[in-house]
């Protein structure tokens, strides 16, 4: 089981589940069936107990989960300065209330007059995003940030299919997030790179030099992906409409633009909200966040199916849509986290939502000023909600982007966003979000300051880092030459 | 603002030190004419208490708890035993993201890792991603793989047996996405996929067949045959299941030769929420892993030769290949797969196949009862794993005469099926306890 002298202390030593296995325990007694299965199904369609799966007794799975929790850093226990993630507190308290029987235990098919307390809060829920954004109609129905993305893409594809031609290819700024590019080519669309300007920003004329009536939209992150809003996005738009094309806004960084703008404003016909950024519902390791999208005027007919309607006081699902795009998951959406969000939205109301986005600005310009002297600023202007830094400069001390990641591992905070946006070279992508105190920044840019200087005088101690973590650092190339995806019996 | 932790001072230092005087001179790059318009209308925030209370009121809203609820559908009403939940409330769990920095995110790497190789098990099949967001985007993503592998074959079968929810999403992600061409083959009086169809609609055009195993209506096909159709003509057979329990006790897709199996994992330690979020199983063939979207994790070694994990074969993701990936999606559902991988993990291998029995026998059990008056007969001949079909004249009028005595008798087919208009489609799993069973049998007469 484990090599004596490997568990120390809180490093503790945890194997695979299948590991702690031994035939005959179980987790559970689960009731004795009145009759054995094969008294109802014929014997050739029924498979052996699965060989492999785990034997374990509820208090050895409940350690060892617990122990597996313990080598993860999260926003609950540290600073996570995740670049374009907006890593900001999860409250406690949505935990609870998206566990309430009424809502937990509600089954999708249920009529709609047995789920009206559901509906009432997607209604609502709808309502709000709609006021943050300016947008028209909102479908809280995709799963994920990228699966509103991709809904976005098929209503912009239908839209211009109605007016005779889905037209061939998107504009996408090079600075943009990988999901653009890859959402427009499930569309049917090739991704044409626009470059911005030596400031960082995509200018209108360079839209209006790429457009042409092939062009079916432009997909833009505002503000971008480098923290910085951009200046032209109402001229960007126009240059796109005035050819007859769609806008796409990425709301991935809306988080900056609560009480700030619109995106209705800027002229985007339709957007993605990220509820595990902007709204607080947990990442989860990855998932399951929520999607909602947006559409403004042009767009709207095209919302995914089923959508929810009013008659009087009542609400309703219905499919009388006849241009929608259809669904795009089974049901409802990601239920659960719309609760959550629909809570968080209620305890900070209009002025704490535009509170946090005005500490979420202050905070990424705090450390951008406080870093500014030790890592090479990009674009050194004042940023939005996040700024990114690089490695540039270090080359001659044999220092990389990763190995100053790494070492804030050591020093107890995870590490920021590296190596995107891929316009920046070794780049360090920061954002600190509104929750995190006045001491936490000072505590983590006092450690960035440190890192900088063992970087000119140490440099070995990074390219060694992690070394107070529970591995040091795994060799990913190895890994991926031999893949081994799965534990085997 | 409880969740904002700047006071006065905090501000006022941060300002100094970023050199102005005030937040607004930091949004100086929004222009004014879109700042002007900028003001939200919500009204001010709410308390903790306030926020419970009214979130109290929504949920007592939704009639959950008067009613014996005998839906499936595509969600399942199981038990989940407490350790579950318990494990998914560690914060260190949910409030984590992506382990892009594999050292300090162990435990989400190491969790994943088991649940890929939980998931393949489960199949049957050789390897399995980190989870997709559901089973009907699970089964797009499907047939968006088999149609990239197969270039010049531009045609895909879908079984009208399969989950109409699955069908509309898959035609949602295909409208526009390249070349494919969907078709859909009819269903046998016993309920399976029509064979003589199926295999007169197979030609060297088709890239894969899609089949509901157990399919929408509970019935569990015949997949050795259906194998057998598509790779004699060189297509591929792509399973999916929208009740993941069946696949404890049911031959496995990877014991037919399924090429690409799907499922709903909701069934596994999840609650209903109303339909979401829940899981979705996606897992192949070795030989095709490099086509396969989504995220995955794989075992690696430290300097110190300790085992660890980490993301691995990350080329085909969106974030390395753009336009090229294999899927856009940019990440899983990890929290849920974690549910998933806990629920297993406590049922184990006993205990999840006794489930899965207990289940078979309840339904078929509840079957025979409510066919024995003679009003009500069984829809389907083929067999049935914890779900099934019930016809009968006047099955609208019945269901509701039900539902005023405080029975959901499943779901009327006739919304998806036409031809089904006089059928009903229940379920029955180990939470429905004999009294309820008593009462539906009444209520449906």
């Amino acid at each position: 089981m484990t090599t004596p002298g490997k568990q120390a202390g809180l490093l503790l030593d945890e194997p695979l589940i299948f590991e702690r296995s031994r035939a005959g325990r179980s987790g559970v007694a689960v009731p004795a069936a009145a009759a054995d299965a094969v008294e109802f199904l014929p014997a050739e369609l029924l498979r052996p107990p699965i060989e492999g799966f785990p034997e374990v007794s509820e208090p050895e799975v409940l350690r060892h989960f617990l122990r597996l929790s313990q080598w993860n850093y999260g926003t609950a226990t540290t600073f996570y300065p995740l670049g374009s993630c907006t890593m900001k507190y999860n409250p406690v308290v949505n935990e609870l209330v998206a566990r309430l029987p009424g809502f937990a235990d509600l089954h999708p098919l249920v009529p709609d007059d047995a789920a009206q307390g559901a509906l009432a809060l997607m209604w609502e829920l709808e309502g709000m995003l709609a006021d943050v954004s300016g947008m028209t109609a909102v479908s809280l129905q995709p799963a994920a940030g990228a699966q509103g993305e991709l809904a976005g893409m098929k209503m912009i594809r239908a839209y211009h299919a109605d007016r005779g031609r889905p037209r061939k290819k998107v504009l996408i700024p090079a600075s943009a997030h990988g999901t653009n590019p890859a959402s427009a080519a499930l569309c049917g669309y090739s991704a044409v790179q626009v470059q911005g300007n030596r400031i960082g920003l995509i200018e209108a004329d360079a839209v209006r030099r790429a457009m042409d009536d092939d062009v079916a939209a432009l997909m833009i992150t505002n503000p971008n992906t480098l923290g910085l809003f951009e200046r032209e996005i109402v001229q960007v738009a126009a240059a796109v409409h005035d050819r007859g094309g769609l806008v796409y806004l990425d709301g991935a960084n809306l988080n900056a633009l609560l009480g700030v703008a619109r995106p209705a404003h800027m002229g985007a016909d339709v957007l993605q909200f990220n509820l595990h950024k902007t709204f607080s519902t947990p990442h989860g390791g990855g998932g399951p966040g929520a999607g909602p999208i947006g559409a403004a005027d042009t767009l709207e007919p095209y919302l995914p199916t089923p959508r929810l309607v009013r008659r009087g006081d009542r609400f309703a699902w219905s499919d009388d849509f006849p241009r929608s795009i259809g669904r795009v998951r089974s049901f409802h959406g990601n239920f659960g986290m719309l609760i959550r969000a629909y809570a968080y939205i209620l305890a900070m109301g209009g002025d704490g939502l535009a509170a946090a986005t005005r500490m979420a600005v202050l905070a990424a310009n705090y450390i951008r000023k406080r870093l500014g002297g030790a890592y090479h600023l990009t674009y050194p202007d004042t940023c939005m909600h996040e700024c990114v830094f690089s490695d540039r400069g270090l080359e001659p001390h044999g220092v990389k982007t990763l190995d100053i990641a790494k070492r804030l591992l050591d020093y107890g905070f995870y590490a920021p966003t590296i190596y995107f946006p891929l316009v920046v070279s070794g780049a360090i992508m920061i954002e600190p979000t509104e929750t995190e105190s006045k001491e936490t920044l000072d505590e983590f840019v006092d450690a960035m300051l440190t890192i900088a200087r063992e970087a000119r005088e140490t440099p070995l101690v990074l390219q060694e880092a992690p070394t107070r973590t529970p591995v040091s650092r795994l060799d990913e190339a190895r890994a991926a030459r031999h893949p081994v995806l799965r534990w085997k019996a | 603002m409880r969740f904002l932790p700047h006071t006065e001072d905090d501000i006022r230092a941060m300002l100094d030190v970023v050199g102005v005087g005030s937040v607004d001179d930091l949004l100086a790059t929004v222009p004014e004419e879109l700042r002007s318009r900028a003001g939200l209308s919500l009204p001010p925030g709410l308390s903790e208490q306030e926020v419970r209370s009214r979130l109290d009121a929504m949920a007592a809203r939704n009639n959950t708890g008067a009613t014996h609820a005998f839906l499936g559908a595509g969600a399942y009403p199981h038990f989940v035993p407490a350790v579950v939940d318990q494990i998914l409330q560690r914060a260190e769990f949910y409030s984590a993201y992506t382990p892009y920095q594999p050292e300090v995110s162990q435990g989400t790497l190491q969790a994943i890792f088991e649940f890929q190789s939980l998931t393949a098990m489960l199949f049957g099949m050789e390897v399995a991603n980190a989870s997709m967001y559901d089973g009907a985007s699970a089964t797009a993503e499907a047939v968006l793989m088999a149609h990239r592998m197969a270039a010049k074959r531009p045609r895909v079968v879908l079984s009208r047996a399969l989950h109409p929810q699955y069908r509309e999403v898959v035609r949602t992600y295909c409208a526009g996405a390249g070349s494919v061409e969907l078709t859909e083959a009819p269903f046998d009086p016993a309920g399976r996929t029509d064979l003589d169809s199926l295999g007169a609609s197979i030609d060297d055009r088709t890239a894969a067949v899609v089949v509901g195993y157990p399919n929408f209506f509970g019935v569990v096909e015949d997949l050795g045959r259906l194998a057998a159709l598509a790779h004699d003509r060189g297509a591929l057979l792509i399973t999916a299941t929208q009740e993941a329990l069946s696949l404890a006790l049911l031959q496995p897709p990877g014991h037919y030769g399924a090429d690409i199996a799907v499922a709903e994992g909701q069934s596994l330690g999840v609650p209903l929420s109303y339909g979401g979020p829940g899981v979705g199983l996606f897992a192949t063939r070795n030989a095709f892993v490099r086509s396969m979207p989504g995220r995955l994790v794989g075992e690696a070694t430290d300097g110190a030769g300790r085992r660890g994990y980490v993301l691995t074969l990350a080329t085909r993701e969106q974030h390395i290949r753009r336009e090229k990936a294999t899927s856009n999606i940019c990440t899983n559902h990890g929290l849920v797969a974690l549910a998933v991988t806990v629920y297993l993990s406590m049922l184990g291998k006993s205990g999840l196949r006794d489930l899965a029995a207990t289940n078979t026998a309840r339904a078929h059990q509840t079957a025979t009862r409510l066919t024995a008056g003679g009003r009500w007969r069984l829809g389907f001949e083929a067999p049935f794993f914890n779900e099934f079909v019930l016809r009968g004249a006047g099955a609208g009028a019945a269901w509701a005469g039900a539902r005023g005595r405080g029975v959901l008798a499943g779901v009327l087919l006739g919304q998806w099926y036409p031809e089904l208009s006089d059928a009903l489609l229940l379920c029955v799993t180990e939470m429905h306890s004999s009294a309820a069973i008593d009462d539906l049998t009444a209520a449906l007469g």
